[in-house]
C-alpha cells in the first residue's frame, strides 16, 4: 500500500514544529488544531514553500525531501496542487487565464479534458472570461480549487479553504468540496480549525497542538479517543459510515444500515444504497440498563461499554462499541455512579437525534 | 521659432534621457526587486546610497562624478586604462550621470510596486509549477506594470530637467552635452528671452501631454500611487 511518509523538524523561535507521520495515500485526511498549532506549516513544509532544516518527506514512493541526503525538491518541481486560504488569483489573468497558467507549464496531454472536467466539477463555465476581482469570494475559491486540480496533481494539498468565508459562501462550497472526495482518486490533506468540517470531510484526522501531533488515525477512531481534549469538548461527536436502506415516506424518515445495525433518520432525498455520513453528538446519546419498551425515541441500540471516565465538572464520558462502530455518551457523573456501569457491560444507547452531512 | 541649434539640443536631450532611462530600468529593476525581497544588513546601505540623489545638491553630486571620472580618478583610470578615455564632457559621461542622479526616481517606484505584490502571488506561481525566473516575468512584470510606468516616466522626465549635473560634468559643447536646460540658461543669459520662450514652452508642452495621456489611459494613474 503506498503511503504519504512525512516528518520535519524546524524552529522558528518561539514556534517549533517535530512532527512524524504516516497518511494513506488515499481519501481526506484532515490536519486540525488551533490556531499556532502548527498545522498549516506542516502543509507547507508539505508543499516545499517552508523548508524545515530536518525533513523527510516521501509522497507514493517518490521522496520530495531528504534533508539527509541534501534532497529538497523545490515547490516548482512537486506534481501537486495547493489551495491557499485566500485563494490567491492572478489578478491581472481571466479566470480561464488562471486556470490556464498552470497547465500550461506541465508536460501532461490530459490537460484540457481534465480542465473541462474541473470546469464542470466545480461549476465555473459561466466565469471563465471574468476577472478575479469581480468574482465573490466563494466563486474564487472555486476558481482556486480548480486551478489547482487542472495540474492533475497527484496530491492535493488545502489550507483552510473555506475559513475566509462565510457562512452562506461555507455551504455553498462544501458540497463541492462533498463532491471532488467522492470523485477523487487522488488523497487530499486539508488544513482545518472547525469541527464540522473535519466532520464533513476526514476519512482520516491528524490532530495537531503546539507544533507536535497529538493523535492520527481513522476518522471515529481519533474522535472518540477518550485521552483527548476532543472527546470532552461540548461538541464532541462520532461520524458513522452509512448505507440508505428504505425510506419510510409516511413518517419522513429513512432508515440506514451500519455495520452491525441500523437507524431511522430523517428522511434523505437520494436512492436506496447510498452511502451517507451521519455524525451522532454525544450529548445527545444516554444509556438504560434493561431495553426500554415504552420510549419517544427511536434509536435505541444495543451496545457494550469500552471506556468510562469523568469529565470536568458534573460530566462523565461513556465510550461505547456497537459492533464495528464506535458511540461517544455524556452523561452526568451522578447516572454514572447510580446506574453502576461498569467497562465491558451490556448496555442500551438511546440516540436522540443525528445529523445527517452528506 | 526653434533655431537649428535649439532642435539640436532638443534631439540630443531625449537621447541622453532615452539611453539613461533605458540602462536605468535594466538596472534598477533587479537592484528594486532585491530592496524589496532582503532582509540583508546591506539593505539599510544601499537604498540610502540609491536615495542620496534625491537629497544631495546636483552640484555635489557632479563635482565628485568630475572628481572620480577625471584623468586622476578611480573611474578615469578604469576607462582610461580600457581605452575608453575620460568621461567628463563626453556624451556617455552625461548619461552616466544621468542615470546616477535619476535612478531613485526609478527605483524607489518599482520597489513600491514588487513590495505590494507579496510572496502570496509568488508562492501560488510556484505551486503552479512556475519556476522563480518564470513567475517573475508570468506574475512579478504584469503586477508591477504600474510601477514600471511611473519609473519610466519619472525617470525620463527627471534626466530631461536635470541642469546642476550636467553643468559640472558635461559642460556646453555644442552637440555633444549641450543639452535643453543648459540651452535655455545660454538664451535667458545672452537675454534672448524669445528662443528661450520656444524651448521652455517646447518642455512644458511635452509634460503636459505626457501627463494629460496617462491621466486619461488609466483609471488609477500611475503617478496616483504614492512612491515611498
Amino acid at each position: 500500500m503506498t503511503v504519504i511518509k512525512a516528518s520535519f523538524k524546524l524552529n522558528y523561535g518561539d514556534f517549533k514544529l517535530e512532527v512524524d507521520l504516516t497518511l494513506p495515500c488515499t481519501g481526506i485526511s484532515v490536519l486540525f488544531g488551533h490556531s499556532g498549532s502548527g498545522k498549516t506549516t506542516l502543509l507547507r513544509c508539505i508543499a516545499g514553500l517552508e523548508q524545515a532544516p530536518q525533513g523527510y518527506l516521501e509522497i507514493n514512493g517518490s521522496v520530495w525531501q531528504d534533508s539527509e541526503q541534501q534532497i529538497f525538491l523545490p515547490t516548482y518541481k512537486r506534481p501537486l496542487g495547493y489551495v491557499f486560504q485566500e485563494a490567491n488569483l492572478f489578478s491581472h489573468l481571466t479566470v480561464l487565464a488562471n486556470l490556464q497558467y498552470g497547465l500550461k507549464r506541465v508536460k501532461n496531454n490530459l490537460g484540457l479534458i481534465k480542465l473541462n472536467q474541473t470546469i464542470e466539477l466545480l461549476g465555473i463555465g459561466h466565469l471563465l472570461t471574468r476577472m478575479p476581482n469581480n468574482l465573490s469570494g466563494g466563486e474564487r475559491q472555486r476558481v482556486a480549487i480548480a486551478r489547482a486540480l487542472a495540474l492533475n496533481p497527484e496530491i492535493l494539498l488545502m489550507d483552510e479553504p473555506l475559513a475566509s468565508l462565510d457562512f452562506k459562501r461555507k455551504q455553498e462550497i462544501l458540497p463541492y468540496l462533498i463532491k471532488l472526495h467522492q470523485q477523487l482518486d487522488i488523497p487530499i490533506i486539508y488544513v482545518t480549525h472547525s469541527q464540522q468540517e473535519v466532520a464533513q470531510l476526514a476519512d482520516t484526522l491528524v490532530i495537531l497542538e503546539d507544533g507536535n501531533i497529538l493523535a492520527s488515525g481513522p476518522l471515529s477512531e481519533t474522535q472518540s479517543r477518550h485521552d483527548l481534549p476532543l472527546a470532552q469538548d461540548r461538541e464532541a461527536a462520532t461520524v458513522w459510515q452509512v448505507t440508505i436502506a428504505e425510506h419510510e415516506s409516511e413518517y419522513h424518515l429513512t432508515r440506514v444500515e451500519f455495520e452491525g445495525g441500523s437507524l431511522s433518520i430523517a428522511k434523505v432525498d437520494a436512492k436506496i444504497g447510498t452511502d451517507l455520513r451521519v455524525q451522532i453528538y454525544a450529548r445527545d446519546v444516554s444509556i438504560t440498563l434493561a431495553e426500554p419498551h415504552a420510549t419517544s425515541i427511536l434509536n435505541v441500540l444495543p451496545a457494550v461499554i469500552s471506556h468510562l471516565s469523568e469529565g470536568q465538572e458534573n460530566q462523565a464520558l461513556v465510550k461505547l462499541q456497537l459492533g464495528q462502530q464506535l458511540l461517544l455518551a455524556h452523561i452526568s457523573r451522578k447516572s454514572l455512579l447510580l446506574l453502576g456501569l461498569q467497562i465491558g457491560m451490556s448496555v442500551f444507547a438511546q440516540i436522540k437525534g443525528t445529523s445527517i452531512l452528506t | 521659432m526653434l533655431s537649428s541649434a535649439d532642435l539640436d539640443t532638443l534631439l540630443l536631450t531625449f537621447k541622453v534621457a532615452g539611453i539613461a532611462t533605458t540602462i536605468m530600468l535594466l538596472v534598477g529593476t533587479p537592484l528594486a526587486w532585491w530592496l524589496s525581497r532582503t532582509h540583508s544588513v546591506w539593505k539599510g546601505p544601499i537604498n540610502a546610497i540609491v536615495a542620496l540623489p534625491l537629497v544631495l545638491p546636483p552640484t555635489v553630486l557632479g563635482f565628485y562624478l568630475l572628481v572620480l571620472m577625471g584623468p586622476s580618478g578611480v573611474i578615469g583610470q578604469v576607462t582610461n586604462w580600457l581605452g575608453l578615455g575620460t568621461l567628463p564632457f563626453t556624451f556617455y559621461g552625461l548619461v552616466v550621470g544621468s542615470v546616477l542622479y535619476s535612478m531613485p526616481f526609478v527605483v524607489q517606484p518599482l520597489q513600491a510596486a514588487f513590495a505590494m505584490i507579496g510572496k502570496q502571488s509568488l508562492e501560488a506561481a510556484a505551486t503552479l509549477r512556475a519556476s522563480p525566473l518564470d513567475s517573475f516575468f508570468s506574475v512579478v512584470l504584469p503586477l508591477a506594470k504600474p510601477g514600471f510606468i511611473t519609473a519610466a516616466i519619472l525617470g525620463f522626465t527627471h534626466t530631461v530637467g536635470e541642469f546642476g549635473v550636467v553643468l559640472m560634468i558635461g559642460g556646453n559643447i555644442p552637440n555633444k552635452t549641450r543639452v535643453v536646460s543648459v540651452q535655455i540658461y545660454n538664451h535667458v543669459e545672452a537675454l534672448e528671452y524669445n528662443d528661450a520662450h520656444w524651448l521652455a514652452g517646447c518642455l512644458l508642452l511635452f509634460s503636459f501631454t505626457v501627463l494629460l495621456v496617462l491621466y486619461t489611459l488609466f483609471k488609477s494613474p500611475p503617478l496616483a500611487q504614492p512612491f515611498k
